[in-house]
């Protein structure tokens, strides 16, 4: 170190490698996941206030088919015991956890993503239709984009996790994309009732 | 030249020169033509937030100047009734999109926020640069569409059904969606980085009761940034695919409702009001604290009012919408909660007045914008307390009477406070000290011009002058009136004109500045004018709510950050102890790229609804790029890593 005439407060001892709070990146997906999460309350918000609007609901159509999204959530739940495992790994720097759960993972992802795509033919309704519709299919692309983004990082990140790039940093990357996975999974839930189950207890 | 400590400025050391220069050498920024668009430090980023925005206030000014010339006299032809819609369109939604949110908020914050908590860069600094670079292209393609006779002309919140496909056909509206859409992705990756970098990285011993006002309002600015805009982004989507993707939402013959879209955008429209004025009311305690040579009165009550400011703007999107017809309760409560936000507001001023009344006051040109908001902003506030209440707010509704108000709350709010502002950091930016004489010029031709051209329309209002029409016949009664508005306006154009000479004239020949000119607290003025592209030689730390004032003769200083690297040091979000060290990524093409990528997709939306979905490979292709890491840097870093237990 330089000569400094004056008392100083020495920080080369502190950790680099940090996670949850600790970690910049972590704290920068918390600010993402409540822009996105803020999205998606206001969105649920606008198909409540349309059915508000509406004698109807789902007008004229049946409600979607449940067989397909509750798969879906079936799967989304369950993926959280590899999710919890390698997000723990990756916290105690184990390569080879972290290695297979992010490939896991992948297989979880492109799973959900299969079931998606028969979810949205199970919609029983056309965006182009009615308001109804179109609430419904919303809700549906903006989950299915972030499943979609999710999937493409988990992928980039496997990928990256079998070069001889892996240090620290990408542990910690590691660590967030399961957080990452955490609200995908999470943010399903209140849409899933949403569309599967609100038109049929309103319905009632 | 930079100063090595918080107060003095004592000659370096040979070695502290050798450590400036090793700082140097690992913080600057890439040169040329290709260096430009690589550039990631934040005093980089927020100039160019400066410059761009000025520029677009000053586009958005010539044209209520040209709507100005329109109404000056009675059944005028100057401009077309469509090219005054457009004019009108385009002169509010650059103003609020363009230039208020991204000066007041993204430049202001970006450029001083990591100087005044005394870090070495903003959290995220590549994001920084996309988020800017989405911002630019954004304006770009409004304006681009403009000169093609496709400038939005709906209005600045494009209600529907006017801007939904039936009645507005073309592409007009479709681009004003897509701004929303660039402006707002921009706005809300600043407000991350502000969080993140306000609440991870504040120099040690700044702990939350130690944050400098100017920085409290600029976090919670951004806090509502996070949930307001979504709110836009979803109606202006929706808008988007109804008119493009062939959705229903604000179809009422299909159980879409055209009020849903006002919901949406008066949740983030109220709340813009006071992102656009918090920074301002942050800018008026920083320069009344300065110039009085005193701590603010009532430090807690000045942060609970911005907080509680925060929280009321989501409480009052509806009255809006007083003239749509919802139920009564509705309306009496959203009076109710419309008149509460006087009293934080109120608070404010009071603690502002007694740090004037207790200090020494220092009157220079920065003082005197920051009095002119005073007078200016009260005035704002009182109409705004006409216009909360239902029976005047249908009187009033949709006439100049509004448009008076919202212009004595807006210029009120951001412009005065802003201009104090680039007067007051001016010698930090450039290091250069703007001209007294011509500043205090420009204040008064601007507080002369702006109450000239505004306080008439309160009148013409009143007697019946409704908004947004491009002329009016010459019996009405309202024709000398708008004379009068139009003359104020050449008052506000010299003003600007005259600001932008001086900045001119300074540039070239003004008084050097020196580190601290003002004599004033925070850490901003701790280091050398301009800054390094490493901000402070030594990290600071903080004793006290101004840290220059505070700080004790022998304050410590940070040591022990790896040197060849841009690293920097985390603290604790409550106490601000030392946490943690990060590494900072250097300069990059990937954001510019990424930018690029972005704005295709958004820009080939406007005609395809498939070009968001194409959009997106090129838009991931580039992210990752962006992302993936380079081996040396991952080498040095395993080497070196310490985990946290």
């Amino acid at each position: 170190m330089e000569q400094v005439e004056r008392p100083v407060l020495d920080v080369s001892k502190l950790p680099t490698v940090n996670f949850g709070t600790k970690s910049l990146t972590w704290c920068g997906i918390i600010g993402m996941m409540a822009i996105e999460g803020m999205v998606f309350v206001l969105m649920i918000a606008s198909y409540f206030y349309l059915h508000s609007r509406s004698v109807e609901w789902p007008p004229h159509e049946n409600p979607p088919d449940l067989f397909w999204g509750t798969l879906n959530l079936c799967v989304f739940l369950l993926s959280i015991i590899p999710n919890e495992w390698y997000r723990r790994r990756a916290r105690v720097g184990d390569k080879r956890a972290v290695q297979i759960g992010l490939v896991v993972l992948t297989l979880v992802g492109i799973a959900n993503l299969v079931i998606r795509y028969f979810e949205l033919r199970h919609l029983n309704c056309d965006w182009s239709l009615d308001a109804y519709g179109s609430a419904v299919w919303m809700l549906m692309g903006l989950h299915v984009t972030h499943l979609l983004t999710d999937l493409v990082d988990t992928i980039v990140l496997t990928v990256l996790f079998f070069t001889s790039l892996v240090e620290g940093k990408r542990f910690m990357d590691a660590s967030e994309n399961a957080d990452y996975w955490y609200f995908v999974v999470v943010s399903w839930i209140p849409i899933y009732l949403v569309i599967y189950w609100a038109p049929r207890w309103l319905h009632a | 030249m930079t100063s090595t400590s918080l107060l003095e400025t004592r000659a370096l050391s040979e070695a502290e020169q050798k450590q400036a220069a090793q700082l140097e050498y690992i913080w600057r920024e890439p040169t040329g033509f290709i260096g430009w668009f690589k550039a990631v430090h934040h005093t980089t980023i927020g100039m160019r937030y400066v410059v761009t925005a000025f520029c677009f206030f000053l586009i958005a000014g010539l044209l209520a100047g040209a709507m100005r010339i329109q109404l000056a006299f009675p059944e005028s032809h100057f401009l077309s009734a469509d090219k005054y819609n457009q004019f009108f369109t385009m002169h509010g939604s650059t103003m609020m999109f363009l230039f208020a949110v991204p000066m007041m908020f993204e430049a202001l914050s970006v450029y001083l926020v990591p100087l005044m908590v005394g870090t070495r860069n903003i959290a995220f600094p590549r994001l920084n640069a996309y988020s800017y670079y989405l911002y630019v292209f954004g304006g770009i393609m409004f304006f681009v569409a403009f000169f093609c006779n496709t400038g939005a002309d709906n209005g600045w919140f494009s209600y529907v059904p006017l801007a939904g496909p039936d009645f507005a056909p073309g592409k007009r509206a479709d681009f004003w969606a897509q701004l929303i859409t660039f402006t707002e992705i921009s706005g809300l990756c600043v407000a991350v980085e502000v969080l993140v970098t306000v609440f991870k990285l504040r120099a040690p011993g700044m702990s939350l009761n130690r944050i400098p006002l100017f920085v409290w309002g600029q976090a919670i600015v951004a806090f509502m940034v996070i949930f307001s805009l979504p709110a836009i982004m979803l109606s202006s989507t929706m808008l988007l695919l109804d008119r493009t993707g062939g959705t229903q939402f604000f179809n009422p013959a299909v159980g879409g409702d055209v009020l849903l879209y006002q919901h949406l955008f008066w949740w983030f429209g109220h709340p813009e009001v006071y992102l656009i004025f918090l920074p301002g009311t942050a800018v008026v305690s920083t320069i009344v604290a300065t110039f009085s040579r005193r701590h603010a009165f009532g430090y807690l009550v000045l942060v609970l009012s911005l907080v509680s400011t925060g929280f009321l703007a989501f409480g009052l999107w509806v009255h809006h919408m007083f003239a749509t017809g919802i139920p009564q309760i509705a309306e009496s409560y959203f009076t109710a909660a419309s008149m509460m936000i006087a009293i934080p507001s109120g608070a404010q001023i009071f603690c502002w007045i007694a740090t004037l009344a207790t200090g020494r006051v220092v009157l220079k040109t920065p003082m005197w914008w920051v009095l002119g908001f005073f007078f200016v902003f009260i005035m704002g506030g009182m109409t705004g307390i006409f216009v909360a209440s239902v029976p005047v707010d249908l009187q009033v509704h949709d006439t100049y009477f509004v448009v008076a108000h919202f212009h004595y709350v807006l210029i009120g709010g951001a412009v005065f406070p802003l201009f104090g502002a680039l007067t007051y950091w001016f010698p930090k930016v450039t290091g250069r000290m703007l001209s007294e004489k011509l500043g205090q010029i420009s204040f008064w031709l601007f507080f002369i011009g702006f109450n000239v051209t505004f306080f008439p329309m309160h009148l013409v209002g009143l007697r019946g002058m409704p908004r947004r029409v491009y002329t009016y016949p010459a019996n009405m009664g309202w024709t000398l009136l708008n004379q009068i508005e139009s003359i104020g306006y050449i008052f506000l154009f010299l003003s600007v004109l005259l600001f932008m000479g001086n900045v001119y004239r300074s540039l070239r020949r003004g008084a050097l500045a020196g580190p601290n000119p003002w004599l004033a607290g925070t850490l901003e003025w701790a280091t050398s004018s301009p800054p390094p592209k490493y901000n402070f030689l030594h990290l600071p730390t903080v004793n006290g709510r101004e840290a220059l004032w505070d700080a004790a003769p022998n304050q410590p200083v940070v040591a022990g950050l790896d040197e060849d690297c841009r690293s920097v040091l985390t603290t604790r979000t409550l106490d601000a102890e030392p946490e943690g060290k990060d590494e900072f990524p250097g300069p990059s093409i990937w954001p510019f790229l990424a930018a690029v990528a972005t704005s295709i997709a958004f820009v080939a939306s406007v005609f395809t609804p498939w070009g968001i979905t194409f959009g997106t490979i090129p838009i991931a292709i580039t992210m990752i790029g962006w992302f993936w890491p380079v081996k040396q840097a991952a080498d040095r870093r395993r080497e070196r890593e310490i985990w946290s237990k």
